[in-house]
């Protein structure tokens, strides 16, 4: 019996010690498991305490030869991301699609998503990464800030993003590609900024204003036009809200507004006063106010061609 | 050490000194208010705390030695946020920290040669009054439920006494910081009787909050919680009836009066005027 509890010899409780929380140590120590912890990252513990939580993981070799397989391509995509810094603050605006394939797999999609009280988060690309990266890092910046009793700064929580996302190589390689956009009201500062990625990590500052996804290019020469330094708040809500619209012209894979079933963009902002959704009555207002005026001049607003 | 030791005589060596160590401490209490939890804890250290978060609806309370009941708690936090994200955030419940602790510190009770000197409570705050849970785990790794309020650590049975004698169903979070702050007066919980803002540390789990209902009440809330404290009859004041005359008849006709308080308490607390009347006894402060 004794043998058994000491573990010198395989019986009933024998096993992976961590599928049962407990790491056998030397006699009188007391049991480890989560007790001990050097690090305050969630996700660095998630690596050696389950791997197999983490997202992306690989794809076995035989589903992937080459280039990413085709059930690969038809996985649900998330689109187009416009972020702007405003005065005081930053918005951040995603459309509702997401694309399988030629397909829409979904019209009402969400895609960003607070990430803690300063800041936010948006994603493009597979629709399933995606939302295991967003609540993997909910968790992450909860979780310091329970450890350690204090938020992380704000370049604390880009740089935790970017070894997510760089985590997510291999996966990204076969792909599984998925890149966020983050957006953080700056304590310190009192301003609002943005932090970009590419699949292999980051963080890029972008000073101004950003776009990721399918959509992004259309997305960002419109942003360009409408963008003003300073710009109030609201502006910059309808700025991002005009660019998504643009997107929607003209990429397939962006969903406009959708007037007959009332799905609107997602808007967020985050100042001082912490991360705000707006409310789906706020949002309808902004992009009826949009397409009114479209209605008007399709195109959209024109920029003058010479600053005055 | 060639020298045989009965386990019966071990295990009661162990357990003295463990009781001994938490007793040399200062009493915590945890206690129901109408709105939520309410914890109070005797600490003039501002960063090295005895109260925490531990999940949305969860809380952790802790006396003893900081260094064991801080790795317990970083534990329970990695556990709940680990079964959180491996499941669902509805999933992670005070009863299964409850008895995360238990186990572990069961097992170190029995197998290390020094047992943790700590005594903890885990308070989950439910959507109606009778979802609470508190339950207070021992150094040995026993658990029990403990419905409506609980004073651990320090001189426990005064405290206890003394809290039992003040605390009624739906308090106000006024009311309820009164009673905790008279029974952490009460005679036997060290020398001081009369507690400054700086050496009270207090949180809430708030029922009403969604998502993190865990909030700490620091500087001029705190202020003004004392201050309604000392002026409420049978409050604060160094326990003035040891037969709780005053409290008692406070406490039997506030109670109905409550439920006009039972709003989220950011502001300031609405109550604060509608106490005092038909009380009778003047403020003895």
């Amino acid at each position: 019996m004794g043998s058994y509890l000491d573990r010198s010899q395989s019986g009933p409780f024998a096993g992976d010690p961590r599928n049962s929380g407990r790491v056998p140590g030397a006699a009188g120590s007391p049991p480890a498991g989560f007790m001990n912890r050097q690090t305050s990252s969630f996700t660095d513990f998630l690596a050696s305490h389950s791997p197999g939580l983490l997202p992306g993981g690989t794809v076995p070799a035989e589903v992937v030869q080459g280039t990413p397989g085709q059930a690969i391509r038809d996985l649900p995509h998330a689109t187009t991301i416009v972020a702007a810094v405003c005065d005081g603050g930053v918005v951040l605006a995603g459309d509702r699609r997401a694309t399988a394939g030629s397909m829409i797999a979904k019209r009402d999609v969400e895609k960003v998503f607070r990430s803690d009280e300063f800041s936010a988060m948006g994603y493009a690309g597979t629709g399933s990464v995606g939302i295991e990266f967003v609540r993997l890092f909910q968790v992450e910046l909860e979780h310091y800030e329970k450890m350690e009793g204090r938020s992380l700064s704000l370049e604390g929580k880009a740089n935790r993003l970017a070894f997510m996302v760089r985590g997510n190589l291999g996966a990204a390689m076969q792909g599984l590609v998925v890149v966020p956009l983050f957006v953080g009201y700056d304590e310190d500062s009192g301003h609002g900024r943005i932090f970009s990625y590419d699949v292999a990590g980051g963080p890029y500052e972008e000073s101004r204003f950003y776009s990721i996804g399918s959509g992004s290019l259309f997305a960002r020469g419109a942003l360009k036009k409408f963008y003003v330094d300073n710009m109030p708040t609201r502006d910059a809500v309808l700025a991002c809200v005009q660019a998504l619209y643009d997107a929607a012209d003209d990429d397939s894979a962006t969903g406009g507004p959708d007037l007959t079933r009332r799905i609107f963009p997602v808007v967020a902002t985050v100042t001082a006063e912490g991360f705000r959704k707006l409310p789906e009555a706020e949002a309808e207002a902004v992009a009826q106010e949009v397409v009114q005026n479209r209605m008007i001049r399709p195109d959209g607003p024109s920029a003058p061609l010479l600053n005055s | 050490m060639p020298f045989y030791v009965s386990p019966e005589q071990q295990m009661r060596d162990k357990a003295d000194y463990a009781r001994k160590g938490i007793a040399r401490g200062r009493s915590c209490v945890v206690l129901q208010y109408a709105g939520g939890i309410l914890m109070v804890a005797p600490n003039s250290s501002s960063a090295l705390h005895k109260i925490s978060e531990i999940y949305d609806r969860i809380a952790f309370a802790a006396v003893g030695r900081y260094n064991e009941y801080e790795n317990l708690r970083k534990a329970g936090v990695t556990y709940a946020d680990i079964t959180g994200y491996q499941f669902d955030r509805h999933d992670v419940t005070a009863r299964g920290i409850a008895n995360y602790y238990a186990s572990n510190l069961g097992t170190i009770f029995t197998e290390s040669p020094k047992p943790w000197e700590v005594e903890i409570v885990v308070a989950e705050v439910g959507g109606q009054p009778d979802g609470d849970q508190i339950y207070r785990i021992t150094f040995d790794g026993s658990v029990t439920d403990e419905p409506g309020f609980v004073a651990f650590g320090g001189q426990a049975d005064q405290v206890s006494a003394a809290l039992k004698e003040h605390y009624s169903e739906g308090m106000s979070l006024s009311e309820a910081f009164a009673a905790a702050l008279s029974a952490l007066s009460a005679p036997g919980n060290g020398e001081r009787t009369e507690f400054a803002a700086s050496q009270l540390e207090v949180a809430i789990l708030e029922r009403a909050r969604d998502h993190r209902t865990f909030r700490r009440i620091r500087a001029a809330r705190l202020e003004e919680l004392i201050a309604e404290a000392r002026s409420a009859p049978g409050g604060s004041a160094p326990d003035s009836a040891p037969e709780g005359s005053p409290a008692s008849a406070a406490s039997g006709p506030s109670a109905p009066s409550v439920p006009s308080d039972s709003g989220p308490a950011t502001g300031p607390d609405p109550s604060s005027s509608d106490r005092g009347t038909g009380l009778g006894g003047g403020t003895p402060l």
